[in-house]
């Protein structure tokens, strides 16, 4: 079987982080009670017509412009089906002149491969159908007894991004959804949330010989709900493949649907006849034109930077670890928050650790996202600055900001409030050392009789009975200046 | 190429339209008038003029990202011939795959 290699290309949809929708002025929201966010235009109702959303456009550029995309004229088509989740019965896309042309995503090296390129075909705007809730039998969609529809989804705006089928593996195609989600959530474009459909992957895949240059007959695998799911549905349909293929059988061109329970991919419907869209251009919408003026504007209010390149960045000027600092980079908005912090007077270096370090820890153990839970602005100077002048050991600092990231109070309230204050009195320090060593007789003897590294069991014992707060440098001092005969 | 009763069979099955004989023979002949007045404007040379996109001279019609006022649901699903707890109720969708 490793005779041959898969060959992977992605469709990508992306929901836009826009108020309203693609054409009308409904409410992009997840969550709303079913059927609420919903007007003629998104209803298809007879005469409605609808008009094309500024801040769509400007996202599709944005995402264009940051892949080096070529924006062009863009015209809408209409694509014409029928589908209960479709109320028009035609869905307004973009055709032959999508709004971007082109493009790559460079994808960070996974082993000593190095890095991959996956060049873009295109990236054009569209709006989303409405949700479908199949109802009865096993609430599947072939053996349901009727089907359920919401409509509050039905006209969101889309960005559906094609890649050339420069994928190689179930790993790599992994890999470039993860590094598109971080570029699309570092650019604002949308929240790339899959678990609420903010981003969905359709793949094509065939499999040939090794080093062949023609292709195998491809089959589309949808269904994909989670990254994970991404790699797991097309490593099946790989090895699939390749199975059939040395068998002596041939691959049908069909799509077919992952199935999470079983974790087989299942083919959905005969082709009887193949889809017949008849595209033919959108009448009640005009062609959009955008100049270099409006192109360089959307451009420079853009991040300058893609993830990989900001992890770079943090890498060299923090000296950080590269797998940190990409932590932090590709955590949308947290880098550009320590920026400020640093730019505000925060040690750079400590600033990122704090970031790398509770900032993460704690976003991964509550499942929130930076924006939910940052601090006001100049927190992490405060905090640096209350190490500097010796009122917080670093380990009472990172107790402090883990109170911060919960409880959004400014650290100088939560030292004076918990009376966290470092004990760096030498006076009251001494005195405890002298009860630690005063208890620990045993101690003390084995420490005098050559094992000097006893002697950080004491430092414990007083760490322990002021509950951390004494500044352990101030406590070393003195416990080996009383051991000292 | 005239257009065949085969191709207006085939053009009314995928817009759902039940046709019967005597209105597939009208559209079959009707549709042909239709592109044949398309080819001769095809036989005229076009190069290098620009495909018209829409016959309006406009582009950059847009609208600004704020929201405005939806509809009434209960208004709405009134009107629908079946709805059940909010949602529009529609037959199950697609028969058995594979």
């Amino acid at each position: 079987m490793s005779g041959y290699e898969a060959v992977i290309g992605l469709e990508v949809h992306v929901e836009l982080a826009t108020a309203t929708k693609m054409f009308c002025s409904c409410p992009n929201e997840f969550g709303a009670p079913p059927n609420t966010n919903i007007c003629p235009v998104c209803l298809g109702l007879p005469g409605a017509l609808p008009v094309t959303n500024a801040a769509a456009v400007e996202l599709a550029i944005r995402f264009g412009t940051a892949v080096g995309s070529t924006i062009g004229r863009a015209i809408f088509h209409r694509k014409n089906y029928f589908y209960p989740d479709m109320p028009k019965d035609f869905q307004i896309s973009q055709y032959d002149e999508p709004i971007c042309v082109a493009g790559a995503v460079v994808v960070p090296a996974l082993d000593e491969a190095g890095p991959t390129t996956v060049r873009l075909v295109r990236a054009h705007l569209e709006e989303d159908t409405g949700k479908s809730v199949h109802v009865g039998g096993t609430g599947r969609i072939h053996d349901a007894d009727h089907t359920l529809v919401d409509y509050n989804r039905s006209g969101v705006p889309l960005l559906e991004i094609v890649t050339e089928p420069d994928i190689r593996s179930a790993e790599q195609a992994r890999a470039f959804v993860n590094e598109l989600r971080a570029i699309l959530a570092l650019l604002g474009v949308s929240d790339v949330k899959m678990e609420e459909g903010s981003l969905r992957v359709d793949a094509n895949i065939s499999v040939r010989p090794a080093g062949s240059t023609t292709f195998g007959t491809k089959v589309e695998v949808k269904n994909m709900n989670s990254v994970r799911s991404v790699a797991h549905a097309l490593e099946f349909e790989r090895a699939r493949q390749i199975e059939l293929v040395t068998a002596g059988g041939a691959v049908e061109q069909e799509t077919r649907h992952w199935d999470e329970a079983d974790a087989r991919t299942h083919g959905m419907r005969s082709k009887e006849e193949a889809m017949d869209y008849r595209y033919f251009p959108e009448p009640d919408l005009v062609p959009i034109a955008p100049d270099r003026e409006w192109v360089e504007r959307i451009r420079a209010a853009a991040p300058a930077q893609l993830p990989a390149e900001r992890a770079a960045a943090i890498a060299a000027a923090a000296g950080l670890p590269a797998n940190l600092a990409a932590a932090v980079a590709y955590t949308p908005g947290l880098a550009d928050w320590v920026d400020a912090e640093v730019g505000a007077g925060a040690d750079v270096t400590q600033a990122y650790v704090w970031a790398s370090q509770e900032v993460l820890a704690h976003l991964n153990e509550t499942g929130k996202t930076w924006v939910d839970v940052a601090p006001p602005p100049g927190t992490f100077v405060e905090l640096g600055e209350l190490v500097g002048d010796a009122t917080l050991s670093k380990k009472l600092a990172r107790e402090v900001l883990a109170d911060v990231l919960v409880s959004r109070r400014r650290p100088r309230d939560i030292v004076a409030e918990r009376g966290l204050e470092q004990i760096s009195d030498d006076a009251e320090l001494a005195a405890i050392v002298a009860e630690v060593v005063a208890a620990n007789p045993d101690t003390v003897e084995r420490y005098r009789a050559g094992n000097e590294k006893v002697a950080g069991f004491l430092v414990g014992q007083v760490m322990k009975s002021t509950a951390g707060k004494a500044n352990p440098g101030v406590v070393q001092a003195l416990v080996r200046s009383a051991l000292e005969p | 190429m005239r257009i065949t009763r085969e191709d207006v069979v085939h053009v009314a099955r995928l817009a759902r339209l039940d046709l019967d004989d005597d209105e597939l023979e009208t559209f079959t002949g009707q549709l042909g008038d239709i592109l044949d007045h398309a080819a001769r404007v095809e036989a005229l040379d076009t190069s290098g003029v620009e495909p018209t996109a829409h016959p309006v001279p406009l582009a950059n019609v847009l609208r600004p990202d704020e929201r405005g006022r939806c509809l009434d649901r209960d208004g709405v699903l009134a009107q629908a011939p079946e709805a059940e707890n909010g949602y529009f109720r529609v037959p199950r969708i697609m028969d058995a795959g594979s």
